[in-house]
């Protein structure tokens, strides 16, 4: 049984030690980035709601993109006492929740969103072991420290372990 | 662009826009539905991003929502109306005349077609206010978690504030047993020409 568990909120973050979980109910178009030292069971989690921090002015909230989101979370985990080099990663969430026209860029920022994250991680060298991205349904998400398990829960989308 | 911020001031002119225009809309629900509709003084929020999975049920509350693009010469940015989808079966039992249970195809498109009708005269209002017209786009339906349709608008809203997100929990029966939200999302242009109109600078 699990003790502790954080829920992470939309445009936030949060660092989990063993034993313990993290959550974010209901992710939609954002992106969740899940980090899981094996090394440490330290675990760390994002709700990220846009690409880049580079591109819009009201970037104070430094969770709310991809880029500052992940540069904090791995300065968290850091000092939580994560081995920063070990570091695996998941993905899950960029859905696209409504059948919109897609000739509108706006609407895929599910899409541009987990895009974003696959690049930066793989530009930071952080391996992404598993990914559930993109479709058109929201996923709830949480994140283990024992073994780094992702369990998405999903309506009427069935429930999956990454 | 470089200084657009929102502030309290703002916030209070966007709430008197939405009583406005909610206003309008429950005028039409109650006409659609053929019964007197009270509307309460509409709850309207500005919330944190953190905080806005907590409403209406909570971040895993299945609701039904219709989202509408709005794209015209002054105004531009997404419109949605949310339902619980407990309520949705009530609305839509009430629209057709008989129990529903189960949201069939007919039923979902009854829901997508009130939910056109309710932004559409809510975006009405503002119409008039404005003195400009105010295209939409046909209505999309998403029955979903809470927390995941609300990030649709929430993602376009973070865009232009910083943290927090423009919402109203908008109307009640006088049996209690209707209700729903209204979300309003202009663009950074828009929220200029809307504030130009309403004389407070941005």
């Amino acid at each position: 049984m699990t003790k502790n568990v954080i829920i992470v909120g939309m445009a936030d973050l949060n660092v989990m030690r063993n034993p313990g979980m993290l959550t974010t109910l209901g992710l939609g178009s954002c992106v969740g980035l899940n980090l899981y030292d094996p090394s440490t069971k330290i675990c760390g989690m994002a709700h990220i709601m846009l690409p880049d921090s580079k591109t819009i002015k009201n970037n104070s909230n430094r969770a709310k993109f991809v880029d500052t989101a992940t540069m904090d979370l791995l300065a968290r985990m850091k000092a939580a006492g994560a081995n920063l080099r070990g570091l695996k990663a998941k993905v899950a969430g960029g859905a696209q929740m409504f059948a919109l026209n897609t000739a509108n860029e706006s609407m895929k920022i599910g899409q541009r969103n987990s895009d974003a994250l696959l690049k930066l991680l793989k530009s930071l060298n952080i391996p992404v072991i598993a990914k559930d991205v993109g479709l058109n349904y929201g996923r709830t998400i949480e994140l283990y420290t024992e073994d780094g398990r992702l369990v998405i829960k999903t309506i009427g989308h069935g429930t999956k372990t990454i | 662009m470089n200084d657009f911020k929102l502030n309290e001031m703002h916030f209070s002119a966007l709430q008197e826009l939405g009583n406005i225009g909610a206003g309008n809309a429950v005028t039409s629900l109650a006409t659609m539905l053929g019964r007197k509709i009270d509307m309460k003084v509409p709850n309207v929020q500005v919330l944190d991003f953190k905080q806005i999975s907590h409403i209406i049920g909570g971040p895993e509350n299945p609701v039904a929502a219709v989202l509408v693009n709005i794209n015209s010469e002054n105004i531009n940015g997404m419109m949605m109306f949310i339902v619980e989808l407990e309520k949705s079966h009530v609305l839509i039992g009430a629209l057709m005349q008989r129990e529903t249970k189960e949201l069939g195809e007919i039923e979902m498109s009854a829901l997508q077609e009130v939910g056109n009708i309710l932004t559409g005269s809510y975006l009405g209002a503002l119409s008039t206010i404005f003195g400009t017209t105010v295209d939409m786009s046909v209505p999309y339906l998403s029955i979903d978690m809470a927390g995941s349709v609300l990030s649709v608008p929430a993602i376009e809203f973070a865009k232009v504030a910083d943290s927090a997100l423009f919402i109203e929990s908008l109307f009640d029966a006088d049996e209690g047993d209707i209700s729903g939200y209204f979300i309003l999302v202009p663009d950074q242009d828009s929220f200029r020409f809307i504030f130009g109109k309403m004389g407070l600078g941005i």
